[in-house]
């Protein structure tokens, strides 16, 4: 399986948000993407993740399933949480992972960021910590090769960072493809680096 | 006991264990004698037995309006002296005043049908009766869609006090405007002009109706407090696992 | 065919819990269609006559009301995001979403419609024809809302955009429903050609409607 972008350009709102992007992510290998705010870190994985348009380039995905788009491939772990107040841990998470993929079973997904003691608490009153580890149960109940991270490790703590850089091996190491935009290492010592700088 | 000491709810949970089941034997024990009383009232000679859904219809409406007042001095306690347990009292009689009021609706419904030819008409009284229904409706809407009690708690006293201002329009309402609805026959100035005969049996009910309500709105008021302290007890407990 | 009903559980789930669900509409409604007789007089034979128009535009601005967050809730929390990104079209998606919106906001308001009609002395042999058009006509007004949810959403907007763009394009249905319902009172046959333009409407809005209003997501939120 090979991510391959060749001369990604995007804008927004009228403005170049960056131009000229190409990268090669093979089976098991991860990008860093840093930069300052407003760099255009967030729109790219964005793009990758098929919620916005890029302007012109080329975006394929070889080797993946034929008839889905790199965006049914994909998880995208933004800023927000996607996450209902209203609605228990567990059925958010039901509810995912029966929209995403087929129907698996959560419990697993809750043990891997231990979350299971709360599974029928409502979510509203997780704190920022535990909605951020909900989300990152929805990346291991639905499994999809690749990974859009959107600066995984705010608001973990460090026990919770150190996990998620273990689940990260885990899904490279079982051939996945990451891509994470963050400020500072997130544990992926081996990962390519984009550098993104707005001009 | 002084109403402050009350104001302890573990004292006042205790105090309401104990009371309710002699609350609730002697409602019934009124119900069977205001029963009994009812039934063997005389017939009106021009609508024969249906008059008999006034024992049932005039105290729901009593304590329609009771359950608002009880709300609008449960606000004054809430915002004005701070009594703990004072939006517990107002947020538990609302479902049971809205419950009376529409009951009060339908019964004066169904008697009108044959009486009057229809179900309804838009007259004073009938119409003031459903705005406070409305009202009603509008502080159980408040007290639902309030993710925090206590600022549910506050933003629905305002409105229980603002209401309440509809309850002199109801009492009042078939003396000031000229309506289908009779006009009042139980609490007047000059005594009241019904018969003793339906009178005695009439209040027996709304004092058997009454005690139905105090019974209610303290269990209520019971549930309403431990549901609280299991939100607390759910909040405790999300904080307990790690971030 | 399971991601299908998880979103139409869930959403009915919330619509439940959150806000009031089925009982703010039918209040709303309750409301509005109590309003009526304070402003046109308590004159039942007056009422009678503008009976149908009355439910119809109660049921109109009550559907209304919570299109208003259909789609900015799961705009606000980032769900919209992962919606996009399931197997299912968007389209699909943004129709259960309406099916969700129409069975937890606008049923409820078919159901006690028979009740409003009885207060405003419409003749009770209509009133199960009554609810019926209403039935018919509600889902046309569902779907049209949707394209006026997803546009406010994309705009930004809320509240009276919302409005200003979606009633506009009800008027058909308002104009089929009244005359449906009218019929059924006063007509030979209780349900004419008025009754069968409605249900045309209903099911031209229930493809047209989230097809607008997925394009109308897509592009806006880019």
């Amino acid at each position: 399986m090979e991510l391959r972008a060749e001369e990604l350009t995007c804008s927004r709102g009228g403005r170049e948000v960056f131009r000229g992007l190409s990268f090669n992510l093979a089976a098991g290998q991860a990008l860093l993407v840093s930069g300052r705010n407003g760099a255009g870190k967030s729109s790219l994985l964005r793009v990758i993740a098929g919620l916005i348009r890029f302007v012109s380039g080329r975006l394929t995905l070889e080797g993946g399933a034929a008839e889905a788009t790199i965006a049914e491939q994909a998880h995208y772990l933004g800023h927000l949480d996607a996450l209902k107040p209203a609605l228990t841990v567990a059925e958010n998470l039901e509810f995912w992972a029966e929209f995403l993929g087929t129907r698996s079973a959560i419990k697993p997904a809750l043990e891997t960021v231990d979350l299971v003691r709360l599974a029928n608490l409502p979510a509203a009153y997780l704190s920022s910590g535990q909605r951020r580890r909900l989300s990152i149960a929805r990346l291991i109940a639905v499994p999809r090769p690749i990974w859009l991270l959107d600066e995984p490790t705010s608001a973990l703590d460090a026990p919770s960072q150190k996990r998620l850089a273990g689940l990260m091996h885990d899904h490279l190491a079982g051939g996945g493809i990451i891509v994470a935009a963050a400020h500072g290492p997130i544990g992926l010592e081996r990962a390519r680096e984009l550098k993104m700088d707005s001009e | 006991m002084p109403v402050i000491d009350l104001a302890n709810p573990t004292r006042f949970l205790n105090l309401v264990n104990r009371a309710l089941p002699w609350l609730i034997a002697t409602t019934i024990v009124l119900f069977a004698i205001g029963l009994f009383r009812a039934m063997n009232a005389p017939d009106d000679y021009q609508q024969g037995a249906t008059v008999k859904i006034m024992f049932l219809h005039v105290p729901a409406a009593w304590l329609g309006m009771l359950g608002w007042a009880v709300m609008a001095i449960s606000a004054l306690g809430t915002l004005v002296w701070r009594h703990p347990l004072a939006d517990v009292a107002g947020k538990a009689a609302a479902p049971i005043g809205a419950a009376f009021t529409f009951i009060c609706l339908v019964t004066g419904s169904l008697w009108g049908r044959p009486t009057w030819g229809t179900y309804w008409v838009w007259d004073a009284r009938l119409t003031s009766m459903l705005v406070l229904l409305l009202l009603y409706l509008g502080v159980l809407a408040l007290y639902w869609t309030a993710e925090d009690p206590g600022r549910g708690a506050r933003t629905a006293a305002v409105l229980s006090l603002v209401g309440a201002v509809n309850l002199p329009i109801i009492k009042f309402s078939v003396d000031w405007w000229n309506t289908l609805h009779q006009p009042a026959s139980v609490f007047r100035i000059d005594g009241s002009t019904i018969d003793p005969a339906i009178l005695t049996p009439l209040l027996i009910m709304a004092l058997a109706f009454t005690l139905l309500f105090v019974t209610l709105h303290l269990a209520v008021m019971r549930n309403e407090i431990l549901r609280r302290r299991v939100r607390s007890m759910r909040l405790l407990q999300a904080q307990e696992v790690h971030a | 065919m399971s991601a299908l009903i998880s979103l139409l559980v869930r959403d009915m789930r919330l619509a439940v819990r959150v806000g009031g669900g089925a009982f703010m509409g039918a209040l709303f409604f309750l409301i509005v269609v109590t309003m009526m007789p304070f402003a046109v007089g308590p004159d039942l034979v007056l009422l009678a006559r503008i009976g149908p128009a009355i439910l119809w535009l109660g049921a109109l601005l009550a559907s209304l009301l919570a299109l208003d967050r259909l789609f900015a809730t799961d705009h606000e929390d980032g769900s919209l995001d992962l919606l996009m990104m399931g197997g299912m079209p968007l389209e699909l998606a943004v129709a259960v979403k309406g099916i969700a919106h129409w069975l937890t906001t606008a049923l409820p308001l078919v159901l006690i419609a028979p009740l409003l009609g009885m207060m405003l002395n419409v003749e009770l042999h209509a009133l199960g024809w009554l609810t019926l058009t209403l039935a018919a006509g509600t889902p046309a007004l569902t779907f049209i809302g949707l394209i006026g949810a997803a546009l406010s959403v994309a705009l930004r907007r809320g509240g009276l955009l919302l409005a200003v763009l979606v009633l506009p394009l009800t008027v058909p249905v308002l104009i089929f429903g009244v005359a449906a319902a009218n019929a059924a009172i006063t007509g030979p046959a209780p349900l004419g050609p008025a009754f069968t333009i409605l249900c045309a409407l209903s099911l031209a809005s229930l493809v047209l409607g989230p097809v607008a209003a997925a394009a109308a997501l897509r592009h806006g939120l880019e």
